[in-house]
């Protein structure tokens, strides 16, 4: 395969803010250069990145790909081609599929599907507990040792404190994270949205806010004990938020995510009984948002991870009450987190580094670097266009869940190309690779 | 049996009406409150006939879709389609095709197809008219959706208190009982604040839903007191919603006992009120739980009227919407 330059760009990635030049040789970096340098070799294609960002391939640490089990949800093969189109490179698929994962075979199962039929990398995330029952601990010493990077009963929470003690505990020697979606289930029972003025108009039973501290305010303090390391799932409360902070001053091993749809959407989308916008943990407030961006300035929220949910439009096309919990993030998270740094509210060098190399830190090195453009390392890169404007068509999506509340909306940044291992798995119409 | 083609004595729908469905009464304006009120003191006058029948609606025919039991509201709609010569079919949805599973989506879509014009829809969860609408064209009346709305009963309540009092602006209401599960009273407080009438909520801390008695533009204002001598002062209007006996199973309560203790409308709290303050209960009634026999039979009691006034506002609002539906 003949090099490919990336020209003309302005480069973003860890401690690098430059308008410059990228090469990528048989599948990794190999050059970057300032400004109107060029290679040193002078055979290579050329892809003009002239008024674009170049940046790491995005990381997702939270994603649902449905297979094995709800297939007609998502596929590795959907999945991977969404994340593409979303600029991510790499993407870690929660284990709550049928059967789930919780054991090596399982895992194998994801690696080789993902290697024979995904476009983008799939790191798989393990099951805390066996058959995500909250009863006994899955085999995390197998698990560890088939690929997984972490451990979660995602969708469920690990409700009983003695099995979420020993998750933290066992899994240190992994060094592997336990990701907790942190819901008292006691709290939420029947719950369709977040509790407040809204879930009162609606006449639609709340989820408070409470729900989601008490887990978080427990797991912190069962990190604390144990010393192993937590990861909060889509935190979504200013209370969180400021457990966490706290937790982190204290030295607490915790890290946390928020998701682009938490970052960008009120309560009030679900006015009108949009089941595209029934989620869980639930759309905030106003107040929240501001916690969560807050959070990410300050770094108490390391990363954003899109908690891609797909579901049919058969699930989604029903009683608010019946529907699913979830909205499909993948293809427009980008689009959506850009409305941050248009308004000011944080800055796209920090944007670009909670979706690359804060998760990679979170991931290791276990699959070699990741979320960086060094020299050497696997070239997984995004290219976007901070500043055009698109509409969001669902039908146009690569993903089976066309279930998001932004259908027809106007945002502002897109991905042009998404480049994994060197290869273009990604490109919008309007970009062409000129051939040396 | 002819039926008289005398027509009824209703004002022309005018611009005022802007309703295709009627799913709440959150979007009503004072002016549209008031039209339903002269237009259902129209109706009330045919049923004053001897032949309660008109044909105003002749060819049309309306569907009542019932998703949940009920009695009281099925038949008032189907006397008042009936009153105006509509054709009417009842589903009833708990012993249909529905029970096999078929999605409320696609049995709006067999209606709409079968030609039905206007379609009457209870549903125990929340919201479940909204989501037809967006599927079909025949109107909407939402009879009753979960806890949410159901703005028929807030509107008879409304016409049954204006026929009482010579001016609604000003008047005390007081709702009691179980305002969070409560369609009722989420219907009755958006009518009644509308029609600039005070109201104040009477409950137990955990039958309250969050955020009402805050001010915010996505609710009405309420005053909320929780002791019911105190809510009780000076009130115009009394109404106490019944209580699910399975409130105390849920944990929101210790006891039906302690409940009655607290919060059921006695003579001796009644007497708190305005001497002329008239009772309300959207039925059925658990006697001696939420209300005492003696005032549900009392002299300040209306709760047959509303019972008999559903009909006519329920023939109004299906003339309004017919009207609607010609434009």
């Amino acid at each position: 395969m003949k090099p490919l330059l990336i020209q003309g760009g302005r480069i973003i990635d860890e401690g690098i803010d430059v308008t410059g030049s990228l090469l990528i040789t048989e599948g990794k970096v190999s050059w970057l250069g300032k400004g109107e340098e060029t290679p040193p070799q002078p055979d290579y294609d050329v892809l003009h990145a002239q008024g674009l960002i170049v940046c790491p391939g995005f990381i997702d640490l939270h994603c649902h790909l449905r297979q094995p089990g709800d297939e007609e949800k998502e596929t590795i093969a959907t999945g991977t081609r969404a994340a593409a189109r979303g600029g991510f490179t790499t993407i870690c698929c929660m284990p709550n599929t049928n059967p789930p994962l919780d054991n090596q075979t399982t895992i194998e199962f994801i690696r080789s599907k993902s290697a024979l039929e995904g476009v983008v990398r799939v790191l798989p995330i393990g099951c805390i507990s066996k058959g995500r029952k909250g009863e006994e601990l899955a085999e995390m010493g197998e698990l560890a040792s088939a690929g997984v990077i972490a451990f979660s009963d995602d969708g469920e929470p690990a409700l009983n404190s003695y099995l979420m003690r020993q998750a933290l505990d066992y899994s240190r020697a992994f060094d592997l994270p336990i990701i907790d979606h942190c819901e008292d289930k006691a709290l939420t029972e029947g719950g369709q949205m977040n509790e407040g003025i809204i879930s009162t108009r609606l006449g639609l039973r709340g989820i408070p806010s409470a729900a989601e501290e008490i887990i978080v305010a427990r797991d912190l303090a069962l990190a604390q004990l144990t010393g192993g390391r937590l990861h909060i799932a889509h935190v979504t409360t200013e209370g969180s938020v400021d457990l966490i902070r706290r937790a982190k001053d204290k030295g607490i091993k915790v890290t946390a995510e928020v998701t682009p749809h938490h970052l960008t959407l009120t309560e009030e989308r679900v006015i009108g009984y949009d089941t595209n916008a029934k989620v869980n943990p639930p759309l905030r407030t106003k107040q929240d948002i501001k916690a969560l961006i807050q959070g990410l300035s300050d770094n108490t929220i390391d990363i954003i991870a899109t908690d891609h949910a797909p579901h049919t439009e058969a699930d989604k096309l029903c009683e608010f009450d019946l529907a699913p919990f979830g909205i499909s993030g993948l293809e427009t998270a980008l689009g959506s987190l850009m409305s941050l740094v248009h308004d000011g509210e944080i800055s796209l060098v920090t944007l670009i580094a909670k979706l690359t190399h804060e998760p990679a830190r979170i991931i290791g090195n276990r699959y070699g670097r990741l979320g960086t453009l060094a020299i050497g390392v696997p070239a997984d890169v995004t290219i976007f266009d901070p500043a055009l404007e698109w509409v969001v068509e669902p039908k146009a999506f690569a993903s089976k869940g066309k279930n998001t509340p932004l259908a027809g909306e106007r945002l502002k940044g897109r991905v042009m190309a998404t480049i994994y291992h060197g290869e273009l798995v990604y490109k919008d119409d309007s970009i062409t690779v000129k051939e040396g | 049996m002819r039926t008289t083609q005398v027509k009824p004595k209703v004002p022309e729908t005018t611009p005022v009406w802007r309703h295709h469905h009627i799913l709440d009464i959150d979007d009503f304006t004072g002016e549209e409150i008031e039209l339903v009120f002269h237009t259902t003191k129209a109706m009330k006058e045919i049923l004053s006939r001897p032949i309660k029948r008109v044909p105003t609606l002749r060819g049309k025919t309306i569907v009542t879709l019932f998703y949940e039991p009920s009695t009281r509201t099925r038949l008032s709609f189907e006397l008042a389609a009936k009153n105006l010569s509509a054709d009417v079919v009842n589903l009833n949805a708990l012993v249909s095709s529905v029970a096999k599973g078929e999605s409320l989506v696609d049995t709006l879509g067999t209606l709409q197809a079968l030609g039905a014009d206007i379609i009457v829809m209870r549903h125990p969860h929340s919201g479940a008219p909204y989501i037809a609408t967006r599927y079909i064209e025949a109107s909407i009346v939402n009879a009753g959706d979960g806890w949410h709305a159901h703005p028929t009963q807030a509107l008879l309540d409304l016409y049954t208190l204006y026929e009482h009092k010579e001016s609604l602006k000003g008047l005390k209401a007081v709702i009691i009982g179980d305002i969070m599960h409560s369609r009722v009273a989420r219907s009755n407080i958006w009518g009644l604040t509308t029609m600039g009438i005070e109201v104040t909520l009477c409950c137990p801390p955990t039958l309250l839903p969050v955020g009402l008695g805050e001010e915010h533009r996505q609710l009405p204002p309420v005053n909320i007191e929780p002791n019911i001598e105190l809510a009780l002062d000076g009130a115009d209007m009394v109404m106490t919603l019944r209580l699910q006996l399975e409130r105390q199973k849920s944990g929101l309560l210790p006891s039906i006992r302690e409940y009655i203790q607290l919060y059921q409308l006695t003579e001796a709290r009644l007497a708190r009120a305005k001497a002329d303050a008239l009772v309300f209960h959207p039925g059925p009634v658990n006697e001696g739980v939420e209300i005492s026999p003696a005032v549900a039979h009392g002299p300040q009691s209306v709760i047959n009227e509303q019972v008999s006034n559903g009909v006519a506002v329920r023939m109004a609002l299906l003339y309004l919407l017919t009207g609607s539906q010609k434009r």
